[in-house]
C-alpha cells in the first residue's frame, strides 16, 4: 500500500493517464490538427509519478527491485521508456513522439494489468540478495525502455517515409518530424540502448563466469541472442548497409523479438511462488 | 443620428482588377502624403490606411456618413482617378460590416491565396504606423486589438493555415520533412529559369543559406548565382558533384532528361545514409523517373507539387465556413462593445481613448 491504495491501483491509474494521452491524441490527429503537446505530457508526467509509486510501493513489498514476472517486466519496461522520453522528448523536440508514447506505455501497461494471471507468482529472491544482479536485471531492462523508444521512432520513420514515397505527405502525416531527424535520433537510441545493454551483460558476465551453472541456457541464449542482433544492426547502419525503409523496420522487428523473448528468458528462471497476497503489496 | 460612424473604403483583388490595382497602389510617399492630408480632413475622427499589393483599404471613424466621401475624393484626386470609375471597383461598408472585413482580412481568409499569414504583419504594420502618427483613437484601437486576437484565434483553432499552396512553397515544406532545418542543406539548383529562382528564393525564405546554380550558359548561371548570393557551377559538373548535395531543384528547358538513374546511383554510393531530394519542375521532365524507386531518393515533378497545392487549397477552403462562423461571433460581441461608443460621438471615444490604449 501507498497512500492508501495498493500497488496496482496506482499502476491502473498510471494505465489510465497513459490512455488519456493516448485518447487526447488520437482525437487530434483525426480532427487533423496539431498536438496539444502541453495537454498530452501532463498525462504522460501524472502516469509516470503513479508508475514510480506504484513500482516503488511493490519495490518494498518484495525487497527489492520488481522484475519477478511478466507483469512486473512489463510495467518496469513502459516505465523506462517513458523514463527516456523525458530526456529524448526534451532534447529533441519530436512531434508526436509523445502520442507514440503514451501509446505504447497504455498498450504495455495495461496488457500487463488485463492478464492477471501474469501477477498471480512471482519469482522470489531472484537477484540472490546480489545488488550488482539487480543492477545487471535493472539496467538489462532499461535498455529494452531505450529500444521501445527506438522502435516508436523507427515507426515513425516507416509512416513518415512511407508519406513521402507515396506523395501523401498531407493529413496526419503533416504532423510527423522529418525523416532526417528521426533516423539521427534511432541511431542514438541504438547506441544508447546497446551501451546500456552490454553494461548489463557485462555485469552478468561476471557473475556467470564464476559459477556457470547460475544462468540457464536459454535466458543466456536468448538475451546474448538479441543483443548480437542489436549490435549486428548498429554495425550495419554505421557501415551504410542497413538503411532508411529497412533500418526502420530492423528497429520495429528487433523490439519485438526482444518484448517476445522475455518470456523464454522469465519463464527459464527460477520456480515460482505465490505472488504477494491478493497482489497487495504492504508496507 | 448624432453618432458617429465607422467606415472601410478601398478596393481589393475581389473588386478590382490588376491593372486597375496598379493605378490605385500607392508608392510610401504617396501614402504618407495622403495620410497627412486626411488627418486634417473634417469630421475624420480615427484612420487607419492599410496599403499591400492586393488591397487599399481606408478604416475609418467618422462625424458622419458623408465624410467617408470626403476621404474617397481626397484619394482619387491625388491618384488622378476619377471618382465615377473609382465607384466602379470600390469596396465600401459601414457599421459591423466593417469589422467582419477587418477580422477576416487579418486572418487571411479575404486574401488572394487564402489562409496566407503575411497579411497580418501587414495589417499590424499599418495599425502601428497609424497608431504611432496618433491617427486612431478608442474605437480603431479596440477594433484592430480585437481584430488581431480573433486571426490568432482562428489560426490556432482552425486549419486555415496549414499546407502551403503554392508549388514552390510545397517543394520547400517538403523539403522541411525530409531535412528538417534547411539550414544545413546544400541545394543545387539546375537551370536559371524564372520558375527556378522563384523556388530557390522560396528555400533561402526558410533558412537554406548553401545554394549553387548551374545552367548551360555559365554567365547566366553567375549572374543568378549573384543575384541569389549563391555559387555558380559550370553544367557539366553536375554528375560528379551530385552526391554533394541534398535538395535538387530541376527547372532546365532541356528536351530530354538531365539527371539518369546511373548519376544518381553513383551519387547515392558516395552518400548512403543521407536523403536526396529532387524537385523536377522542368517540363519535359528533367529527372528519369525511375530515381524515386532508389532508397533515399525523393523525387516529386510539378504534376505532384501542383495536386498537393490544390489538395491544401481545397483543405483551407473547406475550412472557410467554420472560420467565417467563428470570426461572425467576435464581429457581434465586438460590435456589441462599440456601437454604444459611436452612438455617444466623440466626448466619450476620447474620454476612454487612453484606456482602451493597447498594452
Amino acid at each position: 500500500m501507498f497512500a492508501g491504495l495498493t500497488d496496482r491501483s496506482w499502476l491502473w491509474l498510471a494505465a489510465e493517464c497513459y490512455l488519456v494521452g493516448l485518447l487526447l491524441g488520437t482525437f487530434s490527429l483525426l480532427r487533423g490538427r496539431r498536438q496539444s503537446g502541453a495537454w498530452i505530457n501532463s498525462f504522460i508526467a501524472a502516469g509516470y509519478l503513479c508508475q514510480v509509486l506504484g513500482l516503488y510501493a511493490r519495490g518494498r513489498a518484495v525487497g527489492g527491485c520488481p522484475l519477478g514476472n511478466s507483469f512486473e517486466i512489463l510495467q518496469f519496461t513502459a516505465w523506462s521508456a517513458i523514463t527516456l522520453y523525458f530526456f529524448v522528448g526534451v532534447t529533441f523536440r519530436l512531434s508526436l513522439l509523445g502520442f507514440f508514447t503514451s501509446s505504447l506505455a497504455a498498450t504495455l501497461t495495461l496488457v500487463s494489468l488485463a492478464i492477471p494471471a501474469w501477477d498471480a507468482t512471482r519469482r522470489e529472491h531472484i537477484f540472490g540478495g546480489n545488488p550488482w544482479i539487480e543492477l545487471h536485471a535493472a539496467l538489462a531492462l532499461f535498455s529494452y525502455g531505450v529500444f521501445a523508444l527506438l522502435a516508436l521512432t523507427s515507426g515513425m520513420f516507416l509512416l513518415r517515409h512511407y508519406s513521402l514515397k507515396s506523395k501523401q505527405p498531407g493529413g496526419a502525416f503533416s504532423f510527423l518530424p522529418s525523416i532526417f531527424d528521426l533516423d539521427h535520433i534511432s541511431v542514438r537510441l541504438l547506441g544508447a540502448g546497446l551501451v546500456l545493454m552490454t553494461a548489463s551483460l557485462a555485469v552478468g558476465a561476471v557473475y556467470w563466469l564464476r559459477d556457470t551453472a547460475s544462468v540457464n541456457p536459454t535466458k543466456l541464449l536468448f538475451t546474448v541472442a538479441i543483443w548480437a542482433a542489436y549490435a549486428t544492426a548498429l554495425g550495419l547502419r554505421l557501415r551504410g548497409v542497413l538503411l532508411a525503409r529497412r533500418f526502420g523496420w530492423a528497429g520495429v522487428a528487433l523490439f519485438a523479438a526482444a518484448l517476445l523473448s522475455l518470456w523464454p528468458v522469465d519463464a527459464s528462471r527460477h520456480s515460482p511462488v505465490a505472488a504477494p497476497a491478493g497482489r497487495t503489496v504492504p508496507r | 443620428m448624432n453618432g458617429e460612424c465607422l467606415f472601410v473604403l478601398g478596393a481589393t483583388h475581389h473588386t478590382a482588377p490588376l491593372a486597375v490595382r496598379e493605378r490605385l497602389s500607392l508608392d510610401a510617399g504617396a501614402a504618407d502624403a495622403l495620410r497627412a492630408e486626411l488627418a486634417g480632413l473634417a469630421g475624420l475622427r480615427e484612420f487607419t490606411l492599410v496599403s499591400t499589393c492586393n488591397r487599399i483599404e481606408f478604416y475609418g471613424v467618422a462625424a458622419d456618413a458623408s465624410v467617408a466621401a470626403a476621404v474617397q475624393r481626397a484619394f482619387c484626386v491625388r491618384q488622378n482617378f476619377s471618382a465615377a470609375e473609382f465607384e466602379q471597383f470600390r469596396l465600401s461598408l459601414s457599421g459591423p460590416g466593417v469589422l467582419q472585413h477587418l477580422l477576416e482580412v487579418t486572418s487571411g481568409l479575404d486574401s488572394q491565396m487564402l489562409g496566407e499569414t503575411e497579411i497580418f504583419g501587414q495589417v499590424k504594420e499599418a495599425y502601428g504606423l497609424a497608431q504611432a502618427n496618433g491617427h486612431t483613437g478608442a474605437v480603431l484601437n479596440r477594433v484592430f486589438q480585437k481584430a488581431f486576437q480573433a486571426a490568432k484565434h482562428v489560426r490556432t483553432t482552425t486549419a486555415i493555415t496549414e499546407g502551403q499552396v503554392s508549388v514552390a512553397n510545397v517543394a520547400v515544406e517538403l523539403a522541411g520533412n525530409i531535412f528538417g532545418s534547411l539550414a544545413d542543406a546544400r541545394i543545387l539548383l539546375l537551370g536559371a529559369g524564372e520558375i527556378g529562382e522563384k523556388t530557390a528564393k522560396a528555400f533561402q525564405s526558410r533558412g537554406a543559406a548553401t545554394l549553387s546554380v548551374a545552367s548551360r550558359r555559365l554567365e547566366r548561371a553567375m549572374e543568378l548565382a549573384e543575384t541569389l548570393g549563391a555559387f555558380a557551377m559550370p553544367f557539366w559538373l553536375m554528375p560528379v558533384k551530385l552526391a554533394e548535395f541534398d535538395i535538387v531543384v530541376c527547372a532546365t528547358s532541356a528536351p530530354d532528361t538531365v539527371v539518369s538513374r546511373p548519376v544518381v546511383e553513383t551519387a547515392m554510393r558516395r552518400r548512403p545514409a543521407r536523403p536526396l531530394f529532387f524537385i523536377d519542375l522542368a517540363l519535359p521532365r528533367d529527372v528519369d523517373a525511375s530515381v524515386a524507386e532508389r532508397e533515399n531518393v525523393f523525387l516529386y515533378n510539378l504534376d505532384d507539387l501542383a495536386r498537393i497545392a490544390d489538395e491544401n487549397r481545397a483543405a483551407r477552403e473547406a475550412e472557410l465556413g467554420k472560420c467565417r462562423a467563428l470570426l461572425a461571433e467576435r464581429t457581434a460581441a465586438l460590435w456589441r462593445q462599440i456601437e454604444p461608443r459611436l452612438q455617444a460621438g466623440p466626448a466619450v471615444s476620447h474620454a476612454t481613448d487612453h484606456r482602451t490604449e493597447p498594452a
